[in-house]
């Protein structure tokens, strides 16, 4: 008869989707950010990016072969995002050794100590950020100042995000406008052109992203209008009360890790719920949280622990929203 | 002493203090009462929690042992006649050693014996094979080869084989629980006693077709011819649905209906090797006899464990399929 | 804008390879093997034993009860033998093996060309004549037909519904049918309107088909209560639920059918065999099957006798190519791998697929990434991912509450997962789990 058929229960045809193909569509996304970032920051840039990736990957190959002695996964590819959205949240300046040690926390025990991908419930690339952020905040919060095409391998100066002077000018009582003349305009922070995380600084770079991740189904639209909608809710509303006091919406639209964590790291599939109705809940919590935490918490920025927070309740989401269910029997 | 700490200690203190007697007087009123016996017999227990009595967890067991008046109607097979003793004393009663029982499979049909007609392409579980089709031979009655006993069985008494793609049972350490009989989509388990010496006989089949169809299907198939039926002086043979039946309660060991079967169905296990004539000019057609286990008990065991251990080993692919449903619970 | 249902679905690619080829009656098979079982319900009883000859039309095996179906010969012939055979289900199925002599058929069959639009009988007589002619669901479901259109007391029939969709890729038997036998069809649903004693008919055709379309409009236009419907292409919009909220805007409840929200639903290919059953007295023994694939030298519409062996089908298109690795009746979303060609053709086999060797071959399982486009595209409204993890775990109780009785097989989901998870697989593991638990509470 020649070869023998194939037996299986139906469909018996496939949509092509991959594992491959949606971590490559995230990535491609995320390359505009990371341009500005390597513009912006020159080789500090490109050195923390290189590290974060290939230290992502070799941790991940030596933990699943040599640990958990199992098929080394590392060619699905998120181990690269994982390390990419590591180092977007990352001051470039930041030395070799830190970097390891986050990149170690963040796939070591953001995501093999759950059992690899797809069972972690916290986005890894924010454990390690957040576990640097309080076990060296010094080093994490000294923002290298923006040197436009810098490659050369001297140290640039540090200078604070426009994020971390208004706060502290709002504590000490300075009036909003006077702080706003020091920082750059609404166009530059939009564009890129203002410091902080290499990742973080182009809000156009990353929305452009996030519209390609839209139109190849990588993600939705729910969580980042949610999260980016709740966020100018909230601080139109408190700005409206008292417009000296509080910084308007598109100041915290546009600075800090604001957009990068609506279209970046609160879309993560594995730590976001299955539904659009969970997925809006969760993005408004974010948006919520992390007002809470700008305005009135002792922390500058307020995403990174907002996502985290939020991430821990996608499971009560996950069994308490379900779909609609069709023919739903009315009791 | 810094005032501070003094109302610490004393705040601290007087709570804990409250709570206790709060604690003690509510456990006090919502105590539920157990026969202390049973935590006696749960005592004995082998604490496997395998099911294999027929309640969920031994906890359970040790209650309905409490409860029942009739003790020897339950039993752990996992602990055995030793186990039951044990309860028994536990509860001042005596009870009868029952035989020990064993897991055997009743399907030969390995790669070698039954040819591959079919590629199965779905998820590697049996049940969900047997939803599909018939299986990936001409013989729709006989084992999926894809391990769902296997991963049932809670004592790693089993392991499947790579060569004949069928599940083996391990005798020493098959505790006759049950969980293999309930996950064979196939029905192809049968629990028995493990006869005199560890000697059985039965027939490794069950199929049902006719003969011309189940032979060309499978070397090694009852085809339903009943030699052994005609052949077996103690009526232990019963011929139903085009295939042979062995009762292991009247078989007597003799082996004569291993002899006389044409396709080898009839297996002997743990006999010692037979003398075999020699074969006669132009008799091409040997008769297949069941595999010879060796003759010392002790190589066998070790022979058999060993196995399990080096196919465990060679076996990452499976392995891997596992670890990932695993990891998906 | 198209009517669609609301919830879920996915766009597989149309390959109607297929299409515009006119229907070809095939030569007479040398024999057929009919299994006397090709419907839901209960077995029927073999009334032929070996060395009997046969008429085409002949009864040769008797309902076995209200929900089963009578089987007819295809050919004339002498029975060769009943015995045990490997039909498409992948098991032995008893079947009735006739070596095929001339082409003799039962002297009251009208096998003229000739359209009788009259319909003599009563609504009773209608629904007695479809159960003795073995009508079934042609749309490869193959409920018996009678059982539908018996409406029980209590309920009432406001719409008949017309499943003329062919969701499924591939297959164009269905469409090719509606372009040729477009008056005879309308008859048949005028037919189907008596039967269940409904003034309204809606025939629902996807987009992917305006010849169909247009066809089918201009002759309903001559009969009163029947309208065309053009269809959103979206898969599964044949599937019965999902037309019905489609074409009418009611939800099936849940565990409920389609009667429960006033309809009856029929695909086309059933209304024209009820048609020729009816005015023809031609009981259902041949039906109209697709044979393509992307590697099939000729991709064809062919009428068939049931119990032809698949094979004939597959040399009359050209040939099993040698690239092929997997062999489909029915569709690819729905249907069934075969495990060996020279199965017969059934009332329900819609079409034959080929697929090459690479196209065939499952990829390997990834762990689930929690993307939730398995959720996204269920048109029911469940979680594949969570009904798939709760199976493995054999936790039945909650694999019930999270309704994956609800479940329709539409294969959305398997199709769409990144990780290539065999979600369906898992999905069918369960609920057949489930059921045999209902059962056995049942029997308490």
């Amino acid at each position: 008869m020649g070869k023998l058929l194939s037996v299986s229960l139906s469909p018996h045809v496939h949509s092509g989707n991959s594992l491959k193909k949606e971590m490559r569509g995230v990535i491609i996304a995320m390359i505009p950010a990371m341009l500005v970032g390597f513009y912006f920051f020159g080789f500090d840039a490109i050195r923390v990016t290189a590290i974060s990736v290939i230290a992502a990957v070799g941790f991940e190959f030596l933990i699943q072969k040599f640990i958990l002695k199992v098929e080394p996964t590392i060619t699905d590819g998120s181990a690269i995002i994982t390390g990419m959205l590591f180092a977007f949240n990352m001051p470039s300046n930041l030395p070799i050794w830190i970097i390891l040690i986050g990149i170690l926390v963040a796939i070591g025990v953001g995501k093999m100590t759950f059992g690899g991908l797809g069972q972690n419930p916290f986005n890894p690339a924010l454990v390690g950020r957040v576990f640097l952020l309080v076990s060296f905040p010094v080093q994490m919060t000294s923002w290298p100042k923006l040197s436009p095409m810098n490659f050369s391998m001297v140290d640039a100066e540090t200078a604070a995000t426009p994020l971390a002077l208004v706060k502290e000018g709002l504590k000490n009582g300075d009036k909003l406008s006077d702080l706003l003349n020091q920082i750059p305009s609404m166009l530059d922070m939009f564009i890129g052109g203002v410091g902080g995380s290499l990742g973080e600084i182009s809000a156009l770079a990353i929305l452009l992203g996030g519209i390609y991740m839209i139109w190849k189904k990588i993600i939705t639209w729910h969580i980042p209008v949610a999260m980016l909608g709740s966020i100018a809710v909230f601080t139109g509303i408190l700005h409206l009360v008292s417009p000296e006091a509080y910084a308007g919406p598109l100041f915290h639209l546009f600075t800090g890790g604001a957009m990068l964590g609506a279209i970046f790291m609160a879309t993560d599939m594995v730590t976001s719920p299955m539904t659009f109705k969970g997925m809006l809940i969760f993005g408004v919590g974010i948006g919520v949280l992390t007002v809470l935490i700008r305005v009135f918490g002792a922390y500058p920025e307020g995403v990174s622990f907002a996502i985290l927070i939020m991430n821990a309740f996608v499971p009560l989401i996950n069994t308490y929203v379900k779909p609609k269910r069709f023919g739903e029997v009315k009791k | 002493m810094n005032d501070v700490i003094l109302y610490t200690i004393i705040t601290l203190g007087g709570i804990g203090a409250v709570s206790a007697v709060i604690l003690y007087f509510v456990a006090q009123k919502f105590k539920v009462f157990e026969d202390p016996r049973i935590d006696e017999v749960e005592e004995a227990l082998p604490s496997a929690n395998c099911g294999g009595c027929g309640y969920p967890g031994c906890r359970n067991f040790a209650e309905a042992c409490v409860k029942t008046d009739d003790l020897g109607s339950l039993f752990c097979p996992v602990g055995g006649n030793e186990t039951m003793s044990a309860v028994a004393d536990a509860l001042g009663q005596t009870v009868e050693a029952k035989e020990p029982q064993v897991a055997v499979l009743l399907c030969n049909g390995s790669s070698a014996n039954r040819k591959r007609t079919s590629e199965f392409d779905s998820a590697a579980n049996c049940t969900i094979a047997a939803s599909t089709y018939g299986g990936d031979t001409d013989c729709t009655h006989g084992c999926l080869g894809l391990g769902e006993c296997v991963d049932a069985c809670g004592f790693d008494a089993m392991y499947m084989d790579p060569e004949t793609g069928l599940p083996v049972v391990i005798e020493d350490m098959c505790t006759a629980c049950g969980a293999c009989v309930a996950a064979c989509p196939k029905d192809l388990f049968q629990l028995r006693d493990k006869g005199k010496k560890s000697k059985r006989i039965f027939v490794s089949c069950m199929n049902t077709d006719k003969g011309a169809p189940a032979k060309k299907a499978c070397d090694v198939a009852c085809i339903g011819c009943s030699k052994c039926f005609k052949e077996c002086k103690f009526d232990a043979i019963t011929m139903g649905n085009n295939k042979a039946y062995i009762d292991y309660e009247a078989c007597k060991l003799c082996r004569a209906c291993v002899a006389v079967c044409p396709t080898g169905a009839i297996h002997e296990i743990n006999f010692p090797a037979r003398r075999v004539k020699p074969a006669v000019e132009g008799d091409v057609k040997t008769k297949k006899v069941a595999p010879k286990k060796p003759a010392s008990d002790i190589e066998a065991k070790v022979n058999i464990v060993e196995k399990a251990k080096e196919v465990a080993k060679e076996a990452p692919k499976k392995e891997d399929n596992n670890n990932e449903d695993k990891a998906a619970e | 804008m198209l009517k669609t249902f609301p919830v879920g679905g996915v766009h597989p690619p149309e390959n109607k390879f297929s299409v515009g080829k006119q229907i070809e009656t095939l030569p007479l098979p040398k024999t057929v093997t009919i299994p006397a079982g090709q419907h839901i319900g209960a077995p029927t009883q073999v009334l032929v034993k070996r060395g009997d000859v046969v008429k085409v039309g002949q009864l040769i095996a008797k309902a076995g009860g209200f929900v089963s179906a009578n089987i007819h010969s295809s050919v004339s012939g002498k029975v060769k033998k009943i015995d045990e055979v490997f039909d498409s289900s992948g098991y032995r199925k008893m079947s009735v093996l006739i070596d095929v002599e001339g082409d003799e058929w039962l002297e009251d069959i009208d096998k003229s060309d000739e359209l009788k639009k009259e319909i003599t009988l009563s609504k009773e007589e209608i629904v007695k004549k479809v159960s003795e002619m073995g009508i079934v669901g042609l749309g490869g479901a193959t409920f018996p037909t009678h059982v539908k259109l018996s409406i029980p007391d209590g309920k009432k029939a406001e719409h008949l519904i017309i499943n003329a969709v062919e969701c499924e890729p591939y297959l164009t038997a269905d469409h090719q049918l509606m372009m040729e036998k477009g008056e005879e069809i309308m008859i048949g649903v005028s037919i189907l309107m008596k039967a269940i004693g409904v003034s309204k008919a809606i025939i629902g055709i996807e987009n992917n088909k305006p010849d169909a379309i247009e066809h089918l409009a201009k002759i309903a236009a001559n009969y009163s209560g029947i309208t065309v419907e053009a269809l959103k292409v979206q898969y599964p919009q044949g599937g019965e639920k999902q037309l019905i909220k489609a074409l009418i805007n009611r939800e099936v409840p849940s565990g409920g059918l389609p009667l429960d929200v006033g309809c009856v639903v029929q695909n086309v290919g059933t209304a024209f065999a009820v048609y020729e059953a009816i005015q023809k007295n031609k009981p259902l023994f041949e039906r109209v099957v697709s044979v393509t694939g992307k590697n099939v030298s000729k991709p064809s519409n062919f009428m068939v006798r049931v119990g032809t062996s698949t094979d004939v089908l597959i040399e009359a298109a050209g040939g099993l190519p040698s690239d092929s690795g997997k062999v489909v009746s029915g569709g690819p979303m729905m249907g069934k791998a075969l495990s060996r060609t020279d199965v017969p053709i059934t009332k329900g086999s819609s079409g034959v697929l080929i697929f090459k060797e690479e196209e065939a071959k499952r990829e390997k399982m990834n762990p689930c990434i929690r993307c939730a486009k398995c959720v996204t595209v269920c048109p029911m409204g469940l979680e594949p991912y969570l009904l798939m993890t709760v199976t493995q775990s054999s936790d039945y109780e909650r694999v019930e509450k999270e309704r994956a009785l609800d479940c329709i097989e539409c294969g959305s989901c398997s199709y769409t997962c990144p990780s290539t998870r065999p979600l369906l697989d898992y999905i069918r593991l369960g609920k057949g789990e489930v059921n045999k638990i209902i059962r056995s509470r049942n029997q308490k």
